[in-house]
């Protein structure tokens, strides 16, 4: 075993990860642990754009933007960080720009921006041309100018070096009221290189999670084989809270059957969404802005259009994303890669036909509690010194019960860099966490009782379980019925699990060991999930409940907080507390969602 | 700018088995990995796996039904499984492609399908190579945005002329397909290979860009540019698309216009 010394590392290369990593790399030694190859991570996939109110093409302001993520996080959103995030979105940009970003250009040679679901003019009169964008592969170009610019820093990366555990301490501390609590600190986390199998021990004053996801909990998902909410889990396991873990976006876009995203932008370039009568749907769910409505309402119509049994196909199971009325010249300048991806994966010609989408699952709101300088917290409002979160791995919370498309992209931008500033901030002013006895001990004997293990269980049959009762059960619409089937049959996997056994024993790239340990992680995001969804008896955003149709904010106008504890129960769900946590309001109060 | 569009149409008449569909059909393939495991075995050797397939898997699809159901000691990258991560190239039937974008049904089943390591990289284990000498490369063209003066206020302005000139070398993922298809680079490890030169050039010619003398000079290196002998192997194997051969050109013709 190794050990090295940092003043921060970060846990990630995605565009959380790397951005955080050239503020903190500029300012205190930093390293980057990354289970893949940095331009691997999933930012890479992200297609559409990253708004910001440039005001490029049309009038537009922070005010505005700020307010459709309010409105599109259905008043779950903190306010305040909403805020942070539309100011700073503009200098986001601008930071990508000079760091060599590809933008499309206006013809004057600005920016370009195009039209995105829920992103509107003067509080949702119109939809608005806010998001920046190159072509269809934004989240590539953003993925690719952070590496390339960490090279200019040569900011220090270990790739495939997979984190498995943080190293944590827990010390006596006193309330300003005098009340006592027990105190969290960071000491460093535990990695398992993959190309040798050897265990190294990073010890720092600053840790910053980026992990991104956890799609993988979901067989539908426009997510990466990769993102099976490591990270969330570990923190989870340390006894930090997940907030707001029900609510799961379903990108109303996917290729039908597959799961491959095709962006928002084919919408915003003026694609529309088709039932098998022919119809534009959308117009009767919401007439504003139709097809631009927020994900988590296209979503639902999609899904309510097979339901009632307008769906297209053999089995009726699918909508269409039509295009055919636009210029093949205007789909081949802006839109490539997507419908390349329909003509590779589905055999269909967008420029005659319309091709099969349906939703999939994409993005999860919830995660690691943070404050707007991506300090963690260990409850609602005590930090854990030293400790950060930003991307998806992070709730911020921004996104509230429902990201508009873009925002992401946003947010790892702007909270990367906040991140890394904070976390190279700390960790010039801190000591080191003194690392417990035998640091690598927990994850030693982790990996030994898999090699070792006599049992019969298999990764993949298990996986395969667990992702068939999340799609069928915690999708896009839920009861308490659909709830409790997948919480039966996950607590029966998490039994099985236990007797998990994997074939490879060797030591060099074991991604058989790697995708077992990756199980244990959506075993668990997949109960917090439900058992979320289960707290949750109200319509919100992304989480429908058809047993409680409405929103209720006189009950639910809160952040739900999951702890991992082996004495509570939460819904008859044992070794989870759930509390709550006030959303943070500042300018708007909750109106009713209309588009 | 994005121009006004005019309403689609509320309701349209749709062609009969619009959006394809259907039953998919199922095929029984031969999937013969080159398999090399250092810790059991000395040396590489071929593996056959009968499978059934589908209609709308990829090869990647068929390695995972390996692993996943017959042998979990197969090891290879893979991540988005869409074509856009860059971990899954490798030689299927000989030529490098990712193995996320190539679908079973366009291959020939009559005979068995091989895949192997990409070549000219140091073998790790099965599919799996070192992909630090290719990375090395990448960075040594300095492989970011240099400018000289005053950093402006706002964004810089760019021309969608001046754009559309390095756009098409911007979509690389640094897969490895190209450089590891590559004659020079297979024989001369210190040859920069294809996928180097293609990131040199989106700076090049990128108009924001100050530092295209100095990377021309890197590339007018004997292991630069010169070496290579236009078989269009990368361009062929490019899962991106991107005009590889074009691009090692146009840098070529960089360097011949600056020393005159």
């Amino acid at each position: 075993m190794q050990v090295h010394k940092y003043d921060v590392v970060i846990v990630g290369a995605g565009g959380a990860g790397m951005r955080a990593a050239i503020e903190s790399g500029q300012r205190a030694r930093t390293a980057v642990l990354t289970k893949l190859y940095p331009t691997r991570s999933h930012t890479g996939a992200a297609q559409g754009g990253m708004c910001a109110a440039l005001a490029n093409v049309e009038e537009d302001n922070w005010e505005w933007h700020t307010f459709d993520t309010v409105k599109g996080g259905d008043y779950l959103v903190d306010q305040d960080a909403a805020e942070v995030m539309a100011k700073e979105a503009i200098d986001a940009v601008l930071d990508l720009e000079k760091m060599g970003l590809p933008f499309n250009r206006t013809p004057e040679g600005k920016i370009d921006q195009r039209r995105f679901g829920g992103h509107t003019r003067d509080h949702g009169k119109a939809a608005v041309r806010r998001a920046c964008y190159a072509a269809d592969r934004t989240g590539h170009m953003i993925l690719q100018t952070l590496y390339q610019n960490c090279v200019k820093h040569n900011v220090e990366f270990y790739n495939e070096f997979y984190v498995l555990d943080m190293l944590m301490v827990e010390e006596d501390a006193f309330r300003e009221d005098g009340t006592a609590y027990k105190q969290k600190r960071v000491a460093g986390v535990v990695s398992y290189d993959l190309a040798t199998g050897e265990l190294h021990v990073f010890q720092a004053k600053s840790v910053i999670f980026a992990t991104g996801g956890a799609g993988k909990v979901f067989k539908t998902t426009s997510n990466a084989h990769t993102l099976t909410g490591d990270g969330m889990g570990i923190a989870f396991r340390k006894g930090i809270p997940l907030e707001d873990m029900e609510f799961v976006q379903f990108h109303p876009t996917g290729l039908a059957g597959l799961g491959i995203l095709l962006s928002e932008a084919a919408r915003g370039e003026g694609a529309i969404l088709r039932n098998s009568e022919g119809e534009r749907f959308m117009e009767r769910y919401a007439p504003t802005i139709k097809d631009l409505a927020p994900r988590d309402i296209v979503a639902r119509s999609m899904a309510n259009e097979v339901r009632e049994g307008r769906g297209c196909g053999p089995n009726k199971d699918y909508v269409l994303l039509d295009l055919t009325h636009l210029e093949p010249a205007h789909i081949d300048a802006k839109l490539p890669d997507i419908t390349e991806f329909a003509r590779t994966y589905l055999g269909v010609e967008p420029y005659t036909d319309p091709v099969p989408v349906f939703p999939t699952a994409h993005y999860v709101m919830g995660g690691i509690p943070t404050n707007i300088d991506a300090e963690v917290l260990q409850d609602n409002d005590t930090v854990i010194p030293g400790l950060f979160a930003a991307g998806e791995v992070a709730c911020v919370s921004v996104h509230g019960s429902n990201r508009l498309g873009t925002n992401s992209l946003l947010d790892i931008n702007v909270f990367g860099k906040r991140a890394g500033i904070s976390a190279a901030k700390y960790a010039l002013g801190a000591e080191y966490v003194e690392l417990p006895e035998d640091p690598e001990k927990f994850t030693t004997d982790q990996i030994d009782a898999m090699i070792n293990s006599t049992g019969t269980e298999r990764v993949a049959v298990l996986r395969k379980e667990l992702q068939d009762i999340m799609d069928a059960n915690v999708q896009v619409f839920r009861d308490k019925d659909s709830l409790d089937r997948a919480l039966v049959v996950i607590e029966e996997l998490r039994e099985r699990y236990k007797n998990v056994a994997v074939q490879d024993k060797g030591k060099r790239f074991n991604l058989d060991l790697l995708e077992a340990i990756e199980l244990g992680f959506l075993l668990d995001m997949a109960e917090v999930m439900t058992a979320a969804a289960m707290y949750r008896k109200e319509s919100r955003g992304g989480h429908y409940r058809e047993d409680f149709p409405n929103r209720d904010d006189e009950n639910f106008m809160k952040h739900s907080m999951s702890y991992r504890d082996a004495t509570a129960t939460t819904e008859g769900i044992s070794g989870i507390r759930m509390e709550t946590k006030p959303v943070i309001f500042t300018r708007y109060q909750p109106m009713e969602r209309k588009y | 700018m994005s121009t006004e569009l005019p309403e689609p149409a509320s309701k349209i008449e749709l062609k009969p088995g619009v959006g394809g569909g259907g039953e998919i059909p199922q095929f029984n393939i031969t999937l013969r990995v080159r398999r090399y495991l250092p810790e059991t075995t000395a040396d590489a050797y071929w593996e056959d796996f009968e499978l059934t397939m589908y209609g709308t898997d990829r090869v990647l699809d068929a390695l995972h039904k390996v692993k996943w159901d017959h042998d979990g000691s197969l090891s290879f990258r893979r991540s988005c499984a869409h074509g856009v991560c860059g971990s899954d190239a490798m030689r299927i039937n000989g030529r490098n492609r990712l193995a996320c974008k190539t679908l079973l049904k366009d291959l020939d089943h009559s005979k068995p399908i091989t895949v192997e390591a990409i070549k000219g990289l140091p073998l790790e284990k099965d599919l799996i190579v070192d992909m630090e000498p290719f990375f090395q490369s990448y960075r040594e063209i300095m492989p970011f945005l240099i400018n000289k003066g005053h950093e402006p206020s706002a964004e810089r302005y760019q021309s969608a002329e001046d754009h559309a000139k390095f756009e098409d070398t911007t979509k690389c993922i640094l897969c490895a397909a190209c450089t590891s298809s590559c004659p020079v680079f297979w024989t001369d490890g210190q040859y920069f290979g294809p996928a180097a030169i293609v990131n040199a050039h989106r700076f090049i010619f990128d108009s924001r860009d100050d530092a295209g003398d100095m990377r021309l000079e890197i590339l007018n290196d004997k292991e630069g540019v010169w070496r290579c002998r236009t078989t269009f192997n990368c361009t062929e194997a490019c899962p991106r698309g991107i005009q590889v051969t074009q691009a090692i050109a146009e840098v070529k013709q960089a360097i011949l216009a600056r020393s005159i």
